[in-house]
Parts: C-alpha cells; sequence; structure tokens
C-alpha cells in the first residue's frame, strides 16, 4: 500500500469530527436518558436510573404518547405501501416518453421542492372548504405523499436508467405475456430497489413533521406529540421517549438492511 | 430513454401514471390553486370569505416586518448554505477519493445518510444538553478558561438555528456531490497530474466543474428547505427569531388564512425564482 498523503489525514480528522457532529448529541441525550428520578435536562447525571423510561410507560400526565406511536406505525405503512406501488406504475411510464411526461416529472419535482408550510396551509383550506375534518388518514396521508413520492420516484428514475432491457425481450421472445414479464423478469430484478423506496416512505412517513402539523387533526402522529412535549416537558422523559423512538428508526433500517441482504443472497444462488 | 413506440405504449404509461397524477392533483395543485385564490379573499374575526381584493399584499408589502423577516430569512439561507456547502464537499470528496475501497465507501456513506432516517425534531431537542447553559459546550470552555460566564447565545439564538439546519441538511449536499463525484473518470485526474497539476488545481479545474450538477442539485435542496422552514428557526431559536415559514404559521395560528395565502404565495414565488435560476445550471433528468 502507498504511503498516504497529509491530506489524508486532515480529512480522516475532519470526517471523523462530521460523524461525531452528526451522532454525538443523540448520543448524549440517550445517556441522559437514563438520568436519576431527580436529574435534570444536562449533565451532570444523578445516578443512573431507568426512571424516565418506566415513566413513558405509567400513565401521561400529558399527551397519549402511544396512542400516537401507534397511528405513525399505521400511517407510515399505509405510506410505504401507497409510496412503493404508485413509484413503480410510474417508473414503468416513464420508460417511454409519452406526451406530458415532463410535466408530470416537474409536478413531482415540485411536490419535492415546495415548501411545507404550503402543503400544510392549502390542504388545510381545502378541507376546510370542503366541510370536512382533517385527519392523519386523509389529509395527514396525502400530504406525507407530496413528501414521499418524489423520493420513491426519483428511485425508480434512476433505476430504470440502469436497467438492461434485453431481459425483458428475451422473456418475451419466449413468449412471456406483458404481466408475466412485469412479474416474473421485471420485478424480482429491481426488488432490492423496491426495498430501497419502501425503507424511504416509511421512515420519511414515520418522522414527518412539516406537512402533517397543520393536517393531521386533532389525534397526533408521534413527531407530532413529541413536538407539543417540548412546550410543556421540560424532564428527561423527553429524551427517554427521543431515545426510544430513535432506536425503533435504527432496528426499522437494520430490519430493511437485512432484508434487502436476503433479496441479494437468494439472488445469487 | 427510448421513443414513444405506438398509441398502446402512450395510453399505458398515461394510465400508469394516473394515480400519481391523481395524488399530487389533489394535495399539490388544487391546495396552491386555492392558496392563491384565498389569498385575494377577506377575512373576518375567525373566518373569510369570497373577494376580489389586494388588502392582504397591500398589508404585507406596506409593512416594514416583511422585508426585515425575508431579510432574516435569506441570511439563515446563505450561511446554512456557504457552510454545508463546504462542509458537504469536503466530505464527499473524502469518500469518493481518498477512501480507497468501495465497501469502505459505502459503509461511511451510509454512516452520514442513516441519521436522515431518524426524526428532525428528535435531532433537533438532542442539542439542549450542548448548547444549554449548563450544556457540554459551555462547561468545557469554563474549564479551559476561555470564558468568565456561560455563554448565553449557544442555545435559542439564531447561531443554534445555523447549526441545526447544518445538522439536519449537510446531507442533501453529500449526497447528490458524492455521486457526481464518482461518476469522475479517474484518468483525468491521472492525466492532470501527469500535466503537472497541484492536488489544488485538479480540484479547482477538473474535480469543481464536472462536480456541477451534484452542487446545485445539493443547493436547491438546502435553500427550499431552509427558506420555507418554520419549525427548525422557532425550536432552535426560541420562539424569539423569525422566518417567512414562521410569519405565515403564525398566520395560520389566529386562522388568518387570507394573510396568510398571501405570505405563501409571496414566499412560493420567492423560492420558484431561486430554483428557477438554479435549474438553469442543470439538467436534473439527466443526473439520475
Amino acid at each position: 500500500m502507498r504511503d498516504r498523503p497529509a491530506s489524508f489525514w486532515i480529512l480522516s480528522a475532519v470526517f471523523a469530527l462530521f460523524v461525531l457532529f452528526l451522532y454525538g448529541p443523540t448520543l448524549t441525550i440517550a445517556i441522559l436518558s437514563f438520568q436519576g428520578p431527580t436529574g435534570g435536562l444536562t449533565f451532570p447525571l444523578n445516578g443512573v436510573s431507568l426512571h424516565w423510561f418506566r415513566d413513558l410507560f405509567e400513565q401521561q400526565a400529558v399527551g397519549d404518547i402511544w396512542g400516537s406511536f401507534r397511528r405513525s406505525l399505521a400511517l407510515g405503512l399505509i405510506v410505504m405501501v401507497v409510496t412503493v406501488v404508485i413509484s413503480v406504475m410510474t417508473g414503468l411510464a416513464f420508460r417511454t416518453r409519452f406526451r406530458g411526461s415532463s410535466l408530470v416529472f416537474y409536478l413531482a419535482i415540485t411536490s419535492l421542492i415546495i415548501p411545507s408550510i404550503l402543503i400544510s396551509l392549502g390542504v388545510g383550506i381545502l378541507f376546510n372548504l370542503l366541510d370536512l375534518d382533517v385527519h392523519w388518514s386523509t389529509s395527514g396521508l396525502g400530504s406525507q405523499l407530496t413528501w414521499t413520492l418524489p423520493f420513491g420516484l426519483l428511485i425508480m428514475f434512476a433505476v430504470f436508467n440502469r436497467f438492461d432491457a434485453s431481459y425483458e425481450e428475451a422473456a418475451r421472445d419466449l413468449g412471456a405475456s406483458t404481466w408475466q414479464t412485469l412479474r416474473f423478469v421485471v420485478l424480482p430484478i429491481i426488488a432490492p430497489s423496491l426495498i430501497g423506496v419502501a425503507l424511504f416512505g416509511f421512515t420519511l412517513s414515520y418522522d414527518e413533521f412539516a406537512r402533517t402539523l397543520l393536517t393531521a387533526g386533532s389525534y397526533n402522529t408521534l413527531p407530532l406529540e413529541i413536538y407539543g412535549m417540548t412546550t410543556n416537558v421540560t424532564t428527561p422523559v423527553l429524551y427517554a421517549l427521543g431515545t426510544l423512538t430513535t432506536v425503533f428508526s435504527f432496528a426499522t433500517i437494520g430490519l430493511f438492511a437485512l432484508l434487502m441482504k436476503v433479496v441479494l443472497a437468494r439472488r445469487a444462488r | 430513454m427510448s421513443k414513444v413506440h405506438g398509441r398502446g405504449q402512450a395510453l399505458s404509461a398515461w394510465l400508469l401514471s394516473t394515480p400519481l397524477i391523481a395524488v399530487l392533483t389533489v394535495f399539490l395543485l388544487l391546495p396552491v390553486a386555492l392558496i392563491v385564490t384565498v389569498s385575494f379573499w377577506q377575512s373576518s374575526a375567525y373566518s373569510y370569505s369570497p373577494a376580489f381584493q389586494f388588502d392582504n399584499y397591500g398589508y404585507l408589502f406596506g409593512s416594514p416586518v416583511t422585508l426585515s423577516v425575508y431579510l432574516r430569512t435569506l441570511m439563515f439561507t446563505g450561511i446554512t448554505w456557504a457552510v454545508t456547502l463546504v462542509l458537504g464537499f469536503t466530505v464527499a470528496w473524502y469518500l469518493a477519493f481518498h477512501v480507497r475501497t468501495l465497501p469502505m465507501q459505502i459503509g461511511l456513506f451510509l454512516l452520514c445518510t442513516i441519521p436522515f432516517w431518524t426524526s428532525n425534531i428528535i435531532r433537533m431537542i438532542s442539542w439542549i444538553p450542548f448548547l444549554g447553559r449548563n450544556g457540554i459546550a459551555n462547561s468545557v470552555l469554563l474549564d479551559l478558561g476561555l470564558v468568565d460566564a456561560p455563554l448565553e447565545w449557544l442555545l435559542f439564538s439564531d447561531f443554534a438555528v445555523i447549526l441545526a439546519f447544518v445538522h439536519l441538511y449537510t446531507l442533501f449536499m453529500i449526497v447528490p456531490i458524492f455521486n457526481t463525484m464518482m461518476r469522475i473518470d479517474r484518468s483525468l485526474i491521472e492525466a492532470a497530474r501527469d500535466a503537472g497539476a497541484s492536488g489544488f488545481q485538479v480540484l479547482r479545474h477538473v474535480v469543481l466543474p464536472l462536480c456541477k450538477p451534484g452542487i446545485m442539485i445539493g443547493t436547491i435542496f438546502v435553500v427550499t428547505l431552509v427558506m420555507g422552514d418554520f419549525i427548525t428557526v422557532r425550536f432552535m431559536s426560541g420562539g424569539q427569531s423569525a422566518s417567512v415559514g414562521r410569519m405565515i404559521s403564525n398566520e395560520i395560528g389566529l386562522l388568518q388564512y387570507p394573510a396568510a395565502s398571501a405570505s405563501a404565495v409571496v414566499l412560493l414565488i420567492t423560492v420558484l425564482l431561486m430554483v428557477g435560476t438554479l435549474l438553469r445550471f442543470v439538467d436534473i433528468r439527466k443526473e439520475l
């Protein structure tokens, strides 16, 4: 191995500091969530206990943490499925340059870059004028899709831009119908990317905040519940909740990574 | 992408994109159209009704607050953009050109992207024990004798707002820049070196120009996220600093929908103009 230049070591240090910057604060609250019962929001630790975690599982004075967690979970799963299905369909559509495709493409880009407050405000007005109640499963779902669909779509574009169409031609030459080609050739080939789209769909929804704030109605999702807590909870219970939901996010990412590994390993056989 | 093969294919393409178009029509186009419409309506104490008048805009442009809020938002955007660009470029440069094996590159890249899939609000909250009056930063500074009294401006200040933006959004620079860097033909860099270019010259005249599309895409993300933000500013400044997004969310909180709509229209136009300018430097469809 060649000797590394000095710049390598400097940049390695910068990178290490950056990673510390990314994870340091999260680690700090993970440590502080084990505060003793008399501990506060900052160091020092007044003993070590599970007090604040236990607090989470007991009757809450404010809000409904577990209800909001269940709603976030349900909404995340719905958003995930819808995002995968619609992204694949649109990805397939965009393999031919149909009339108006640019318009649809820029519509999706607009959905991604539009300030979230406009979605919140606009969907709020829409439901208000139609005399409908905003609810996480209707207005909340739609608002989140404006955020997750563009990501799913961009991934599908990247996938199909690299897709070797000769596999499909081979399948068709062997007499496969359009549906059979899709089901037995195209979908298995793009399966790992679909897991990626699903991960984006679920996690972006599970943590989504800005577009759901005014469109979720009276039943909060978890991020909204946490946001509400920041204004009136001044104990480490906030950190305990933050630690749990971060652990949940990591577990979700791990699960998807495992799933992807299984799919890739199956293919290698 | 292939050319249109025939009517059948075009029809199926249209049918396949219908669900996307339907969702975006109901939850993007229609809401934006309503915002534009309502921005001309009139409001009473707790409701609003159809009209066609320019009072909302008149009030918006007549208020001295508007300009200062926009300037502050632009300041947040400008500083965040500059810091995330330098930081993101450096990290991407390290990953693409200094890390030598692909598994290591992918591993470190994932290390940078994983926080993207965790909660933003938790990541903001996690700065409290670090920046607070009795936080880690102040303890360290006091112990080192660098300050005599705890710094008050670390948390709940403009500094904290920008720090949080950098913390949350540097990723949006790293990913597209890393992506363009990985596509640079390594022989170009060797050719430059053989021709006698220094490390800095390679960076300045070879890598930087080739990374322009990635930089532009990262810029679009960072600029639009910061321009429209209303939560980070509120939370990290402790409610003391203003931004355009916060102004709108306050108006919504007061149920002043026509006023909020007028502000939102002006914000949307501002953001679209900025993005439109940036898009002149990059063809997104070619970069995927």
